[in-house]
């Protein structure tokens, strides 16, 4: 579809023109490139363990228990604020590779460790277990090819502004309450549908009614004490705290090449200090993950070494890859056709074969 | 070479070519097939592609006698093809194996 402006738009809804296009066109659960690895060394890659997830998660639990105390202990005056911005990061932001990498099942060889951490780490971060499970993998299975991918963050051209409002969650969270009264009703929304399956629909309706349960019990303790004190521990620091988790997931993607099947140029790999790495617990190897969802997040800077002869340079910093992401993002709103290449080892990728597939004639 | 709809012992590959506790996919006319060696030195085999999607199952991890797809930790028993639990529901087909003298025989239809 052509708009106003004579630009190609994308419809990034799963049942709309492009959905129909990529499943036409073989981008639909597609052969990827995968870097080539010994099986030997994949599989000491992928082996299991308790004990990093155990430390680190006692960790988190740990620090979470100590910046909540002090919260509370300080309440009232200034001196809470340090100690809310900390919890809050830690609720808001290091829970989403919690949810993530338990999602995937590789943080805990233990299945049931897994699980628990996934549910408490999704509530933290209002993502219903259930939905987010189903839509992951199919983030995974059609890694940011259009129509098909439910968690594009970055469309083109970018909404700059839902952006800036998710840095404290506002837009997202405003989106998870509309699904969780849906769902609490028991229905789920189209686009739902194609990718979670029936046999767990009733899962996802129970737990949206917890979850209202316990905000409404967050809410009667507020209300019972005349104080958001209790919303400050449970709730809010879902909005407050989510500003480093927006940081890190828009280096993942966001820029880079969509309808390519190629982890390489659709992904980053964003080298941070130790502190990052464990909020994030090693998302920012994200090439890595991708392309081997099933290595645990302790084992990805090993699988880095491993492929990065493979792999286009990695970004030194932060802050380098966000000199790329901003101008990427602002250039995208005038001109959505526009993304960046990546540089593969040995040879310059000029164009992709698949990356302008979207641009199908004009209905 | 093409399989029809009488069983047919078909060579998969030598015993020595799976290391214990580990998969191999074996491709057989348009089909795809994953062979297992349990640490117990037993052989099993099955379908090669994962039942949720186009994922091959010899690219996954096999624990004891789990295998893991290596898209979406969906996970199946490789004796009897049982899917395990989400995101997989549909089991896997399974295959009689035999080893005669060091070759690992699958039977297909």
């Amino acid at each position: 579809m052509v708009d106003n402006d004579g630009r190609n738009n994308r419809d990034y809804s799963l049942t709309g023109r492009d959905a129909h296009f990529a499943e036409a066109c073989g981008l639909a659960n597609a052969d990827w490139y995968h870097c080539a690895i010994p099986r030997k060394e994949l599989k000491n890659l992928l082996k299991r363990q308790d004990g990093p997830a155990i430390r680190d998660t006692l960790i988190w639990i740990s620090a979470l228990a100590v910046t909540g105390f002090g919260g509370v202990w300080f309440w009232g005056s200034w001196v809470c604020i340090p100690f809310f911005i900390a919890y809050g990061v830690l609720y808001g932001s290091a829970s989403d590779s919690r949810w993530h990498e338990c999602s995937h099942g590789t943080a805990f060889k233990t299945r049931w460790l897994n699980n628990i951490v996934y549910h408490i780490a999704c509530f933290m971060i209002l993502r219903e277990p259930t939905i987010w499970r189903w839509s992951h993998a199919r983030h995974h299975t059609d890694t940011v090819i259009v129509g098909r991918d439910p968690e594009i963050v970055a469309h083109r051209p970018p909404d700059i502004l839902g952006m800036l409002l998710n840095l404290f969650a506002i837009k997202s969270t405003f989106h998870a309450f509309g699904k969780l009264l849906l769902h609490a009703t028991g229905r789920l929304d189209p686009e739902e549908m194609t990718f979670v399956p029936e046999m767990e629909h009733s899962k996802v309706y129970w737990v949206a009614r917890l979850y209202l349960l316990l905000f409404v019990g967050v809410a009667a303790g507020c209300v019972a004490l005349a104080s958001i004190l209790p919303a400050m521990l449970i709730g809010l620091p879902t909005l407050y705290g989510a500003w480093l988790a927006q940081i890190f997931g828009l280096t993942q993607h966001a820029g880079l090449g969509e309808n390519v099947l190629d982890h390489r140029l659709n992904s980053r790999t964003v080298m941070m200090n130790p502190v990052f790495r464990f909020l994030y617990w090693n998302m920012n190897y994200h090439i890595e993950h991708h392309m081997f969802p099933m290595v645990p997040y302790h084992a990805l800077p090993k699988l880095h070494e491993a492929i990065k002869a493979d792999c286009p340079a990695p970004y030194p910093s932060l802050l380098a890859a966000y000199r790329e992401i901003i101008p990427t993002l602002l250039k995208q709103r005038r001109d959505p056709d526009y993304f960046v290449q990546r540089r593969l080892p040995d040879h310059v990728v000029t164009n992709s074969d698949t990356e302008n597939l979207h641009l199908a004639p004009a209905e | 070479m093409s399989i029809t709809d009488t069983p047919v012992w078909i060579l998969a590959c030598m015993v020595d070519d799976i290391e214990e506790e580990d998969v191999i996919r074996f491709d057989h006319g348009d089909r795809t097939f994953a062979i297992y060696r349990s640490i117990k030195d037993e052989y099993f085999a099955t379908d090669g592609m994962c039942t949720h999607e186009h994922v091959h199952l010899a690219d996954g991890l096999l624990m004891g006698y789990i295998i893991e797809c290596p898209k979406h930790n969906g996970r199946f028993d490789c004796r009897t093809g049982q899917a395990k639990g989400a995101p997989v529901s549909v089991n896997l087909r399974t295959y009689p194996v035999k080893v005669e003298d060091g070759r690992v025989m699958i039977q297909v239809r």
